[in-house]
């Protein structure tokens, strides 16, 4: 099938492309949407526009559409970047990287069903646990680029997990009962380096800013170098 | 052993509906896998409980392929049938399927006990049809058709919604039974 996947440039869309890759399906394009509003229910806006980047290093072409962020509007900007993807790339297919949210999948459901287009959620429902060592043993290199939680601080910003890592991880998730998939929102993430990509991603430059439990780690300047 | 049916056409939503269902069997029974198309006499006869899983929206196929369910007529043993394999269970007897989508959390009505749900209980919905038929007793709806059922003699359970999503524990509860 050709499909285009709906892409933030974090782990779950990242995993699910390659899901998608290794189902021997076709990724025809990588669909990305820009929103204005840090508080969406339906995007992930940390360091989106190092989406980029990623597409370069996968090869895979990429839509960008920018949505205002305002709940039903940035749906309607939703279908009109599929809708986009399907004339100008003829996908046949959307792919998601939802793992746990009915309001996300539903909605993305409800347009795929409108304009003809079957949809895949390769993590609907996915373990956390399970997932991680999935990350990791396929050599998923991923870093945080938002907190958002108790018990995750400045410390986490740019923090790339490994196994060492993700133990710490467990215990923040026993103590302050995080999501151990951030499905709470409790951060947010960006993929270095994983199988799809031919060159892997160096951050040249970046800031962090941090406050009350929440925080960005704002990268301003990347490069691909070779793997 | 407990037989979990596949009625997927294409593989990549394995992960979407069947492997939710198998994390939940996982903890707590031994099962088996299989695509309707492989169903086999010997696996069926070997199968003391069986779950019929859903599909994708568009993923209409199995109804173009009804002959490898008639075994479910001669079963006797418990059955579980999600969405699209609660529309093969209707069509096996006779019932007939009615247009009717609803997709996303939706609260429904059990107005008797259900394989352990009663009440007002929110579920996830993801289907385009319903099966209307008459050898099944009704015990949930929603606002627009009919979402759980049991067959009037026979251990055979039919859910419209997909209890791998917000209700697990229904699935597990089939398990013990």
């Amino acid at each position: 099938m050709k499909c285009g996947v709906l892409f933030s440039g974090g782990k779950d869309s990242t995993y699910a492309t390659y899901l998608v890759k290794k189902s021997k399906n076709n990724i025809t394009c990588l669909i990305t949407i820009v929103s204005e509003n840090s508080e969406s229910y339906m995007f992930h806006t940390p360091s989106i526009l190092k989406v980029v980047k990623q597409a370069e290093a996968m090869r895979i072409p990429l839509i960008i559409q920018k949505t205002k962020g305002e709940k039903e509007k940035e749906l309607k900007d939703l279908e009109k970047v599929i809708q986009k993807a399907k004339t100008e790339f003829g996908i046949d297919a959307v792919v998601t990287g939802t793992v746990e949210s009915a309001y996300q999948a539903s909605r993305i459901q409800k347009i795929c069903d409108k304009l003809d287009l079957d949809c895949f959620n390769p993590l609907w429902q996915k373990n956390p646990e399970e997932y991680w060592n999935e990350l990791l043993k396929n050599k998923f290199e991923i870093i945080i680029t938002g907190v958002s939680a108790e018990g995750l601080n400045e410390k986490w910003l740019g923090q790339k997990i490994n196994r060492k890592i993700l133990n710490k991880l467990k215990q923040i998730e026993k103590k302050y009962k995080i999501h151990l998939s951030f499905e709470g929102g409790e951060a947010e993430t960006f993929v270095l380096d994983c199988p799809l990509f031919y060159k892997k991603l160096k951050i040249l430059k970046a800031d962090k800013k941090f406050s009350k439990n929440n925080g960005i780690y704002n990268i301003i300047d990347i490069e691909l170098i070779n793997k | 052993m407990m037989l979990l049916i596949n009625i997927c056409k294409k593989s990549l939503h394995y992960y979407e509906f069947i492997k939710p269902i198998e994390d939940i069997l996982k903890k707590n029974t031994k099962f088996k896998t299989v695509h309707y198309k492989q169903i086999t006499k010997k696996l069926i006869q070997n199968s003391e409980k069986i779950i019929i899983s859903g599909t994708s929206l568009k993923d209409n196929e199995f109804l173009e392929h009804l002959d490898y369910f008639k075994w479910i007529k001669s079963f006797n043993k418990p059955l579980f049938a999600i969405c699209g394999g609660m529309h093969i269970l209707g069509l096996v007897f006779n019932g007939k399927l009615k247009k009717q989508q609803e997709i996303g959390l939706t609260e429904i009505i059990f107005e008797k006990e259900f394989l352990g749900l009663n009440g007002i209980i929110q579920v996830y919905e993801l289907h385009n049809f319903y099966i209307e038929l008459k050898q099944f007793d009704l015990f949930a709806k929603s606002k627009n058709c009919p979402q759980a059922i049991k067959h009037k003699c026979k251990p055979f359970y039919g859910v419209l919604f997909h209890p791998e999503v917000r209700t697990k524990n229904l699935i597990q509860n089939f398990v013990e039974l």
